[in-house]
């Protein structure tokens, strides 16, 4: 079974259908692509997913449960979590903060006592444990970006790709099963892309499902498993990058109609 | 004359209560309300109707006034999920309108438009204190304002606080990192309306009188003026800015030429600090402190390791 997929998936803005239906399967430790011209629905499809927007029908199913009508901090907390196309860091906080925002809600109060009284005096024990969690967690994942030397930088100060970087970091941060990453190569340079390929690569060996929009096609066609192609809100084309790219519809989509 | 810099003091301790709780709602949270004036009401309305009507003593009435003041809070946070910066202005402004004209009406209740006179004064160490006792109450009100202080600062520097001003600096992030958002902004409201209502019982009992007149829409400016003088995000500056905008307010009087001047003036003068803060000086006299929660942590979790 996937580890999560949407069954007839819509979304309508008015009279546009920005998602007309679609059905997508992601399977367990899998790099899906997917990738489409501009306004094919793509973010509006991972907006859909990740509850910050509602389908207007269908529904989402994640790890068996149908997530569609759940906020999206409670979708976070299941375990999925999200970039955005137009970076959303908290900018005038520092590298490091922004990372302790990810893990906030990890960890809650673990109500072992019954008794309130006990539970106060504990309370203050529990709250250190759990900001030791978090500061040990953030630590981690900073190393795994090597930006543990910026930590104490204002996130707006950083570089563009370090501020791609950081917001992979402060997603995983909240230890997803499945990360949706929203053009994560957008405005980088082939350097740098070529760095961030190597570091999905590395999230997709910890165990954690990339699902991934981009408009790089070196990027997608290299790293992904499976590539979805959509277009107009439908899903014209499914498969691995050879089937893709060789697809009669794909290229139509892409390049235009030749009229013969 | 220093009968009257005493009044000024117990004024700028009972106004700095009230905009240090606003402060974590537009300061910290990041939502603009205009209503606190509405809460202050219901705070004093409460402690007078309770202490005259049902001869409660005052402190009892106090803690009472702070929680119906706050269950109010949670009535306004509710449509501050759905509204945003200029629209939760306006709710909140139109919010604090109904509860003045509640007030006004209610006769049973709240003698309407007469105000409820004759409240006694609060009793400490077997003493009732009356409205002449100034040193006395200097000293419990700006007690309170070093609680409010205290209070307002451990909250913000927990993982409360950071989630706070995580929510004002991009809510969409901070919803799609887990964080109940709708959880933590009706929460920064209540605890904002709790602390207007401790002021507002302060005051009913200070003055031993309330009148509707009195929470006026100027009042619920005067203490966002506060807020914003002195730098939003800073409880300091915040009892700060309450201090200027209080001697401000009270110069013509201050200086004996309450006779030439007239009280009007008071709100030309307010509108010039705005307008030149605005212009030379937005972030507030003071401004905000952004704390570095990377090292609070590490201090506060050193201990744990044995």
């Amino acid at each position: 079974m996937p580890l999560l997929y949407t069954q007839n998936l819509r979304r309508e803005f008015g009279g546009v259908i920005a998602v007309a239906d679609v059905d997508i399967e992601i399977f367990k430790d899998s790099i899906t692509g997917l990738i489409g011209p501009n306004g094919a629905g793509k973010t509006t499809l991972f907006n859909t997913i990740t509850g910050l927007d509602f389908p207007t029908s269908g529904h989402v199913f994640f790890k068996g449960e149908d997530i569609t009508e759940l906020p999206a901090y409670k979708i976070t907390r299941s375990g999925i979590a999200r970039t955005f196309q137009n970076i959303r860091l908290f900018k005038d906080m520092t590298v490091f903060e922004n990372v302790m925002i990810g893990r906030h809600f990890r960890g809650n109060n673990p109500k072992i006592v019954k008794n309130k009284f006990l539970n106060f005096i504990l309370g203050r024990i529990y709250v250190k444990k759990e900001e030791k969690d978090i500061y040990e967690n953030s630590i981690k994942w900073l190393n795994f970006f090597n930006l543990l030397d910026m930590r104490d930088e204002y996130a707006k100060n950083l570089p563009y790709g370090k501020q791609r970087e950081l917001e992979i970091a402060r997603a995983l941060a909240t230890e997803p099963e499945i990360l949706f990453l929203d053009e994560p190569a957008a405005g980088m340079n082939p350097q740098e892309t070529d760095s961030l390929m190597k570091t999905i690569k590395r999230i997709r060996d910890l165990g954690i499902t990339v699902v991934l929009i981009e408009h790089d096609m070196k990027l997608v066609m290299n790293i992904c498993d499976k590539i979805i192609v959509l277009n107009y809100g439908k899903k014209i084309a499914e498969g691995t990058p050879s089937q893709v790219q060789n697809n009669k519809d794909v290229i139509e989509a892409y390049l235009g109609k030749t009229d013969d | 004359m220093l009968n009257f810099i005493l009044l000024i003091f117990i004024y700028i301790g009972i106004y700095a209560i009230a905009a240090m709780g606003l402060n974590l709602i537009v300061g910290y949270t990041g939502l603009l309300s205009l209503c606190q004036a509405g809460f202050l009401a219901i705070g004093a309305y409460t402690t007078a109707v309770l202490m005259t009507t049902f001869h409660m003593g005052f402190w009892e009435s106090m803690i009472i006034s702070g929680f119906i003041a706050s269950l109010f809070g949670i009535l306004i946070g509710i449509p501050t999920l759905r509204l945003k910066g200029d629209y939760l202005a306006i709710a909140t402004l139109g919010f604090g309108e109904i509860v003045r004209n509640v007030i006004l009406n209610w006769d049973s209740v709240t003698k309407g438009p007469m105000g409820i006179n004759g409240i006694p004064g609060p009793s400490i160490f077997g003493t009732t204190l009356s409205s002449m006792d100034k040193p006395a109450w200097i000293v419990i009100i700006w007690i309170f304002v070093a609680a409010t202080y205290y209070f307002i600062r451990r909250i913000i520097r927990s993982r409360v606080g950071r989630a706070l001003e995580a929510i004002r600096e991009d809510e969409i992030a901070a919803s799609s990192m887990g964080i109940n958002t709708a959880k933590y902004k009706i929460g920064a409201f209540t605890t904002g309306a709790f602390l207007a209502g401790i002021a507002g019982s302060l005051f009913a009992a200070f003055n031993q009188s309330v009148a509707p007149l009195t929470f006026d829409f100027m009042m619920s400016i005067m203490i966002l003026c506060m807020a914003v003088l002195g730098g939003l995000g800073n409880s300091f500056a915040t009892i700060v800015g309450a201090v200027i905008i209080v001697l401000a307010s009270e110069l013509p009087r201050l200086m004996g030429i309450s006779h030439i001047i007239p009280p009007q003036l008071n709100q030309i003068l307010f509108g010039l600090i705005l307008v030149l803060m605005m212009i030379y000086r937005p972030q507030g006299i003071i401004g905000r402190i952004k704390l570095n929660y990377a090292k609070i942590v590490k201090e506060e979790i050193s201990d744990l390791e044995k």
